[in-house]
């Protein structure tokens, strides 16, 4: 099952519409951004293995960064790609939601 | 700024002026200082407006840079509605005055999961305030918020945490809050704002809107807390407020000629005292905007400023008529000392009438006022709203050491003294003007029925009207003049 729908994807991997962007807004090493980290690296290993990048942003070294994606809320996790942009807010503790929310069509 | 300020009890309070016309003397100098004021009201009400004239006001004259958080309006949109009123946010951005940050809450792109807090609008706020050393900040409307996120848990911890944020970096702020159902603001913002709360109201009654204000809520100030009634022009808000709290204006021994040598014989020989103010009444065509306008012509003609308030004619049809009966005010308009100011008396509310007869004042600065004729105000409202309004005017005036002519029609049949009843009070001198046909020839009167302070003839005259103007004949002595209202001649409300 792993096997064959690793070598189905394989071929997918140069379309770029298969092709995660992910940046994760956080504000120093609180305890929520620190879960949120981890939390959104294991999904993503379970879902879509390499077929990702996740970009970590902490706002307390770049504060003029939270304009150009409208961060209010921290931790905020926004798909840049593919789009259209989704944004979540959280922890990320809630597995379902955040697949759900970003869209990461089950692996058949 | 006027000279009229109600009795402000001294407090440690600093305030941070607003600039607003006529509010900082409602609150005894502007918003507490390093506090966060809530202004509320619904849609339409001139919030943002009155959030940013204090941001705009606060960087251009009191040099206090300020930031807008603006969670509805982008900056381009925020830029081109403030332009009309003349504020150009686009320079005051460049010259780093004042800085607007536009926060979109798009609900259908935001998911939730697990916790979170609103640390990044502290960092976009705190980059914002930090990068122009703002002393002033604006959350416009900061309830964006409760439609956007889902968890009001987090966000009510959130806001108290955000108010108390902007208290420590001691920032002047104003947030504003939409009208809810029971409660002042939707979300019950008012909970978190201790310190000052300012209402704003826009009703429609009978066709016609009035703006209100009112200070809910002032903590370490004394207040008023009447309804203000508030205009909002191409100059943007002007408060109108009420000093008629104290009836401590002082009184003039000063006189001002009546403009007809005559009339003022008959009072004192002096005519009326600076800043009294003098109703003349009378039936349709007794010559009472002659008068009134023969009066600003002799106040002109000393050189004094007018301001002719016109609610049935045009400047020009005024100009017209009045050279007709050998008044010619048209030198004093193009030098500047009369002000012909026509309104419909139903174009606006009665409010909204105070408001821009103050503005006109407050620009001017007469020495002299007329308002022809208040009869028709009466058309706009009630006898008792023209009367509290006429009140707050009359104050206003004395205060300002303005003598003021009100004219006011009488119909015939109708006793006069009763249509001019409501108002006399307020008025310390009392020109009647009537027709009569004794012997079957017309002819104007006229009688002084009262004059507050002064001794003065109670004889009735008739009035001249002709091509060389306003005169007064002689004592008619065959006619019994009402005497029944005119034992009050010598009572003064002042002393």
């Amino acid at each position: 099952m792993n096997k064959s729908s690793a070598r189905k994807r394989r071929p997918a991997k140069t379309n770029r519409r298969d092709f995660y962007i992910l940046r994760l807004y956080i504000a120093g090493q609180t305890p929520n951004s620190i879960a949120a980290i981890a939390n959104l690296k294991k999904i993503c290993e379970d879902k879509l293995q390499r077929k990702y990048r996740i970009e970590v942003i902490d706002l307390l070294k770049k504060p003029q960064l939270a304009k150009g994606d409208q961060i209010i809320a921290i931790p905020t996790l926004v798909r840049r790609l593919p789009p259209p942009v989704k944004k979540i807010i959280g922890n990320l503790s809630k597995t379902e939601s955040v697949i759900v929310g970003l869209d990461l069509q089950p692996v058949r | 700024m006027p000279s009229a300020k109600p009795k402000v009890v001294r407090s440690s309070l600093t305030k941070a002026p607003t600039g607003i016309q006529g509010l900082d003397e409602v609150t005894g100098g502007g918003l507490p200082k390093g506090r966060v004021t809530l202004v509320c009201g619904s849609a339409g009400c001139g919030k943002s407006l009155f959030a940013m004239e204090f941001l705009v006001h606060g960087a251009v004259r009191y040099g206090e840079p300020g930031v807008c958080m603006d969670f509805e309006e982008t900056e381009q949109k925020l830029a081109a509605n403030v332009a009309s009123l003349g504020f150009d946010l686009r320079a005051l951005a460049k010259r780093k005055k004042l800085l607007v940050d536009f926060v979109a809450i798009e609900r259908n792109q935001i998911a939730e999961s697990g916790e979170y807090n609103l640390e990044g609008l502290f960092i976009r706020l705190a980059h914002a305030v930090k990068a122009i050393k703002a002393k002033r900040v604006v959350l416009d409307s900061i309830e964006a918020l409760f439609s956007g996120l889902t968890d009001s848990t987090i966000l009510r911890a959130e806001l108290r945490r955000l108010f108390h944020w902007l208290e420590a970096h001691k920032l002047t702020a104003v947030v504003t809050g939409e009208a809810g159902e029971q409660t002042l603001t939707r979300h019950g913002l008012e909970e978190y704002i201790a310190d000052c709360v300012i209402s704003l109201d826009h009703r429609v009654t009978e066709q016609i809107s009035t703006r209100r204000l009112r200070v809910v809520k002032y903590r370490g100030t004394s207040h008023g807390t009447d309804e203000y009634p508030f205009l909002i022009d191409h100059e943007g808000i002007s408060v109108v407020p009420i000093t008629s709290l104290a009836l401590a204006h002082k009184s003039s021994v000063d006189r001002v000629s009546t403009g007809i040598p005559a009339l003022d014989d008959m009072m004192e020989g002096k005519g009326f005292f600076r800043g009294s103010s003098v109703l003349v009444s009378g039936t349709a065509g007794t010559g009472k905007s002659s008068l009134a306008a023969n009066f600003t012509r002799a106040a002109c003609a000393r050189g004094e400023k007018c301001i002719y308030f016109a609610f049935e004619e045009s400047p020009s049809q005024i100009i017209r008529n009045m050279r007709s009966v050998g008044l010619n005010l048209e030198p004093w308009v193009k030098k500047g000392l009369l002000h012909i100011h026509a309104m419909r008396p139903t174009s606006i509310g009665l409010e909204a009438h105070l408001a821009s007869v103050h503005k006109m004042i407050e620009k001017v600065r007469p020495s002299v006022v007329v308002i022809d004729p208040i009869t028709n105000l009466v058309s706009v409202s009630g006898t008792y709203n023209v009367k509290s309004m006429l009140m707050r005017l009359v104050d206003f005036l004395k205060v300002e050491q303005i003598t003021s002519v009100f004219t006011n029609l009488t119909f015939a049949g109708d006793p006069q003294e009763r249509t001019a009843a409501a108002v006399s009070s307020l008025m310390d001198t009392w020109i009647v003007l009537r027709d009569s046909k004794p012997n079957g020839r017309p002819r104007r009167e006229l009688y002084v029925l009262k004059s507050r302070g002064m001794a003065h003839s109670r004889e009735p005259r008739e009035l001249l009207v002709s091509s060389r103007g306003l005169e007064l004949g002689n004592i008619l002595r065959d006619h019994t003049v009402a005497t029944a209202v005119a034992g009050q001649g010598t009572i003064t409300a002042d002393e």
